[in-house]
């Protein structure tokens, strides 16, 4: 799967990054606690989360993450968008509720990777 | 024989700006990129380091970051002077955290910040004395 699969298939909005779309990604991982992704997350490219603060772009960024996908509506403010773009990570928001969210990329063929813990 | 001197990197961690933390862990990661080290031994360092810093802004108003890094690896020493640690062994635990609930709507004060830096590190010590100050120092093999 590539992000521009991703877009199509959670109908989200791209905040940046549309240059990148075509990054292949081969896992992901849901999560609104960035201690459980610093401590948990191995080797998946996407994350999705409920969360918005900038920190969400720097703990994607320590785990060389290159996709972030905002669910339930929620909207990054001006610093997130910003830095974002400086490292390069895709930025998307989607409607979506975390557990449709994962479902339906999950469903897709985007796996979770490792999944012990 | 004299053991080659590092590359010294030194920081000053803001304790009043949560939106600018992970700044020096991300400055260090890039400088890391450009020496050429293995990525998965820089992502070590940097969710170490990253994890220490968070830590600094969210619990003890910022602090110094000092950095060196070695041919085979990267020694952090993150020092505070902040509340300190009542009881170490506990803070060790994974889940324990003394974070507000301010803290955790951020993401974070799960209680895995101390146990990650651990988990991540080759060698690591927590030093720390209530009303003085926590210092945490990381060896990292690259």
């Amino acid at each position: 799967m590539n992000i521009k699969d991703i877009v199509r298939l959670l109908d989200a909005d791209i905040i940046c990054g549309s240059d990148r779309l075509e990054t292949e990604v081969k896992s992901a991982c849901g999560a609104d606690m960035m201690s459980d992704v610093l401590a948990f997350v191995k080797d998946q490219s996407v994350l999705l989360t409920g969360l918005s603060n900038p920190q969400v772009i720097r703990t994607a960024e320590m785990m060389d993450m290159v996709c972030i996908v905002l669910v339930r509506g929620k909207r990054p403010d001006a610093m997130m968008q910003e830095l974002a773009r400086a490292k390069g990570i895709v930025l998307l928001c989607s409607r979506h509720r975390m557990y449709s969210a994962c479902g339906i990329l999950y469903k897709n063929g985007l796996g979770a990777g490792e999944t012990c813990v | 024989m004299t053991e080659m001197q590092p590359v010294r990197l030194h920081f000053t961690v803001d304790g009043g700006n949560f939106a600018s933390a992970g700044m020096a862990s991300e400055a260090v990661k890039l400088r890391l990129k450009q020496i050429g080290i293995d990525p998965a031994a820089i992502r070590r360092v940097a969710i170490s380091m990253y994890e220490a810093e968070i830590n600094m802004v969210l619990h003890a108003g910022g602090g110094e970051a000092y950095i060196d890094i070695y041919p085979t690896h990267v020694c952090l020493k993150m020092s505070d002077t902040g509340p300190g640690i009542d009881n170490i062994e506990l803070a060790m635990q994974e889940g324990y955290s003394t974070a507000a609930d301010s803290i955790r709507s951020l993401g974070f004060g799960a209680g895995m910040g101390l146990p990650n830096m651990k988990k991540y590190s080759d060698r690591f010590e927590l030093t720390s004395e209530v009303g003085k100050g926590t210092t945490v120092k990381m060896r990292i093999n690259i």
